[in-house]
């Protein structure tokens, strides 16, 4: 176990440091450069900036520069918000990420799998029918609609909860529903499909057939096992969750990460892109070597190491 | 398994009371907030973005300069008709004869928010900052009138040859380069503002990076600053002229969203929204409604570095071929009018008889679908083709691909034998095919630098950096020098020589402009007297109040 860490540990400082590269050079093909009132200066003027932020050394010293900064634990100033540290940045902006992908995340798994059994331990019946039509609509109905709706109807109409902003704790409920329903669709429809095949398993029959009551099959044997794929699914979701959403964010102003990732690619704000690309792969990494161990403590019959043990 | 069943249900049963219950908690709150605004002077106002810096040598845009233009004050502000200089830093100041040399006498009760005075030496420095190649200021150019800022800049000469100097510590005298007509209302621009320091030097790299690293002189001080979430302006005690300022706060949440922002000033969150298109029908007929025009020019670039727009007639024809007041009516739909001019309309007025640029050159080119059809076949002919494929370079954005299918469809409409393939490219991308002059002809903006036409005019001198499409005409070049020169110390000589530029262009028809654009908002009745500047900061709140 301890090696099989220590080699996990190693593969992932590995990938992160094979990302950082490959977006830094992809990075610097992009068009343009982060001076953000580029239009009205001439050449001269434009080479005078560059200069100073050393843009004009080529682009493998520029590298290198980046890398042993980041050693250091250093990740440079923003380009379009002038001398604002990328860590002061990327700490501000994820707690509210964070927070409305934690409460989703939870909501929609909670539902999901409640859902999810329901609809298998009621296979081909109206409760199935329905749980499928609910997880079919949360998945094909792009969640900006659903945002809207929500702050139309809830928000504008009934005037139950705030529109939009980030002020407290009823500014997250409509934006963690908004979220949420797309977790609950995924979620219910793998618990639906492996709770029906774990169901149909032999085990199960033999725990039947020994006698154990309906509940406790269920709970101890069923869906301990069809947890599985959820599991799965959900480290990857909850980095996309927490590392925060465009569309969300942006409909309900809400000051996070989603948004500013896609506003520093389209002004090139280098140190944000690298900044925030860094984060989110360590992060992405870190959840999935987590999952792997969960495997693990959920499923004996996954073992670690690969080999017999 | 019935049992789970209910479960379900009350679980869903406690999620909505829970839901029920907060929002009647709110809707209370609401109504408080209500109650209490009725008497105070706080205004709520919605912003697009974060404010990039609160550095005022290093700002370059347009929601940064607003709040600079709130907080802190140059040599003069931009009074309360929009553009008039008026007080600021500065009492009075004197001219001397050859209009190059100004002195400026500081007001003694002009503070900074930590009780310090305003010197002119907090001007000298600010300025020599500003123009510091190593500060890399992208307004540094701005200040090129002032005298060998230009060649410091480029790092010709040492910052200490700036023209700017503090006879005393109220008196600052600044040398020009030439002697710009339009100087004063410069001083009212951001970089231009002075900065303690003391202060700065103490904050390093911090400054302008938050509320309490920055200082303020201006008619409010930032007094919170959430980043991306909002922030707050508030009445500075310290001001001078702090009895004429009525507003109490200005709270400003960052919204990005159109339909998010509609819905707050539904909901009475907010007290003013800028609309899209697709809200102004909804809201014409509104009280509320109102809009505005701004010194925005949009145009078509014509490259005459290509064959067929290098003929003058085919550049007529794409100039006049389509129906620019429909346009404006149907796909904008936001307050712009069609521009046939290139210096836009309520910017500039005469030195002498105040009328505005526009009057006395009025429309420059009209549209005439069937003098188009007949000068392109010409054109068509004299180039030697039966038919033609112009590529349009345009911006990304959903607005600009409208644009871009009207302005093809009725092109190809007037104009017989003309495919137009439209280009969408980001707009840094954009910007660096136009620069490199790769491109055939584009949809192009320009805003004005400082309130004086050159700004526009001299865009399209021969080489020129904004030039972008080998546009040259020794007269137009020789009318543009001498309005930057000779013609410094006779004004209306040198407007009638600007105007006669601007004819130059279009006999040319070198450009094809389209509109100017406008903006369309709503905005509570009870928040009065916000004056909208065309440019600098585009508010100032000195002289708003609210009035229930």
């Amino acid at each position: 176990m301890g090696r099989y860490v220590l080699q996990r540990l190693f593969y992932m400082v590995f990938t992160l440091f094979l990302i950082t590269t490959l977006t830094f050079f992809l990075m610097k093909l992009l068009p343009g450069s982060p001076l953000q009132n580029q239009e009205k200066l001439t050449a001269e003027q434009r080479e005078v900036i560059l200069e100073k932020y050393g843009l004009n050394d080529p682009v493998p010293v520029q590298y290198v520069r980046y890398m042993k900064n980041l050693v250091q634990g250093d990740l440079g100033i923003s380009f379009k918000y002038d001398n604002r540290e990328v860590s002061t940045i990327i700490g501000e902006r994820i707690g509210p990420s964070a927070q409305l992908g934690f409460q989703a995340l939870m909501i929609g798994t909670l539902i999901g799998i409640l859902l999810g059994s329901i609809a298998a331990l009621r296979h081909n019946t109206w409760v199935d029918y329905g749980s499928t039509v609910i997880s079919v609509l949360g998945i094909s109905v792009p969640s900006f609609v659903l945002a809207a709706l929500l702050q139309y109807y809830v928000g504008v109409e009934l005037r139950w909860l705030p529109v939009a902003m980030w002020k407290g704790f009823e500014y997250t409920i409509l934006p963690t529903l908004a979220l949420s329903v797309f977790v609950i669709a995924q979620v219910s429809r793998f618990m639906r499909t492996e709770m029906i095949e774990v169901l149909h398993s032999d085990y199960i029959l033999l725990a039947r057939a020994k006698g154990i009551s309906g509940s406790g099959i269920i709970l101890k044997h069923a869906l301990r096992n069809a947890l599985i794929p959820v599991i799965t699914i959900l480290g990857p979701m909850a980095v996309n969750l927490m590392t925060g959403t465009l569309v969300i964010e942006r409909i309900f102003a809400v000051p996070g990460l989603g948004e500013q990732f896609v506003l520093s690619i389209m002004v090139n704000d280098y140190t944000i892109i690298m900044g925030i690309t860094i984060f989110y792969s360590a992060l992405f990494i870190l959840i999935v070597f987590i999952v792997d161990i969960l495997y693990g403590i959920i499923d004996p019959r996954i073992r670690l190491a690969g080999g017999k043990s | 398994m019935k049992k789970r069943f209910s479960l379900f249900f009350v679980f869903v049963l406690v999620l909505s009371t829970f839901l029920a219950a907060c929002g009647d908690k709110d809707a209370k709150k609401e109504d408080k907030k209500d109650a209490k605004e009725e008497v105070k002077q706080v205004l709520n106002l919605p912003e697009t973005s974060e404010i990039p810096s609160m550095d005022s040598s290093l700002a370059t845009d347009a929601v940064s300069f607003n709040v600079m233009n709130n907080v802190m004050e140059g040599l003069y502000r931009l009074g309360e008709d929009g553009q008039t200089p008026t007080e600021g830093v500065a009492e009075k100041h004197e001219v001397s004869e050859d209009g190059k040399t100004y002195t400026f006498t500081l007001r003694s009760d002009a503070k900074w928010s930590n009780g310090e005075p305003v010197t002119a030496n907090d001007f000298v420095y600010a300025w020599k900052r500003a123009v510091n190649p190593k500060t890399a200021a992208e307004y540094a150019y701005i200040m090129f009138d002032v005298k060998n800022a230009a060649k410091i800049n480029n790092g010709e000469l040492p910052v200490d040859q700036l023209g700017v100097k503090a006879v005393d510590e109220k008196t600052l005298e600044v040398q020009l380069e030439t002697a710009v007509p339009y100087f004063i209302s410069l001083t009212s621009f951001a970089t231009f503002y002075p900065l303690n320091e003391k202060f700065v030097t103490e904050q390093g790299s911090k400054h302008g990076t938050e509320a309490n690293t920055t200082l303020y002189n201006g008619p409010f001080t930032l007094s919170e600053w959430k980043h991306e979430q909002s922030f707050q302006l508030k009445k500075n005690a310290n001001y001078w002229d702090a009895k004429t300022v009525k507003l109490e706060e200005v709270n400003y949440s960052i919204i990005k969203d159109t339909a998010t922002g509609v819905n707050l000033y539904e909901t009475e969150q907010i007290d003013r929204i800028a609309l899209d298109a697709e809200y102004v029908d909804k809201y014409k007929s509104s009280e509320e409604f109102s809009t505005y025009q701004e010194p925005t020019v949009f145009f078509l670039r014509l490259n005459q570095k290509d064959k067929l727009l290098k003929n003058k007639k085919a550049r007529q024809a794409i100039n006049m071929g389509w129906d620019k007041q429909l346009f404006v009516d149907t796909i904008l739909n936001n307050g712009s009018i069609p521009a046939n001019f290139l210096v836009p309309e309520n910017f500039v007025q005469g030195p002498e008889d105040k009328k505005d640029f526009r009057d006395a050159n009025g429309d420059l080119v009209k549209t005439d679908k069937a003098e188009a059809t007949k000068l392109w076949k010409e054109a068509l002919k004299e180039v030697g083709v039966d038919s033609y494929k112009l590529v349009l370079l345009n911006y990304d954005s959903e607005s600009a691909k409208k644009t871009a299918e009207y302005i093809k469809e009725e092109l190809e409409q007037t104009l017989p034998g003309l495919t137009v393939d439209i280009k969408p490219q980001p707009f840094q991308q954009k910007l660096d095919l136009e620069t490199k002059g790769d491109y055939q002809f584009s949809y192009a903006g320009w805003g004005p630098d400082y309130p004086d036409p050159m700004t526009f005019v001299d865009m399209f001198v021969t080489d020129g950096t904004h030039n972008q499409m080998e546009y040259s005409n020794p007269k137009f070049d020789e009318l543009v020098k001498k309005s930057k020169t000779e013609l410094m110390s006779d004004l209306p000589k040198r407007w009638e020589s600007l105007q006669e530029a601007e004819k130059i262009l279009f006999e040319d028809a070198a450009i094809a402009p389209m509109f100017q654009r406008g903006r369309a908002y709503l905005q509570r009745p009870y928040a009065k007297n916000i004056v909208k500047h065309n440019f600098g900061g585009d508010f100032s709140f000195k002289w708003a109040y609210i009035e229930k």
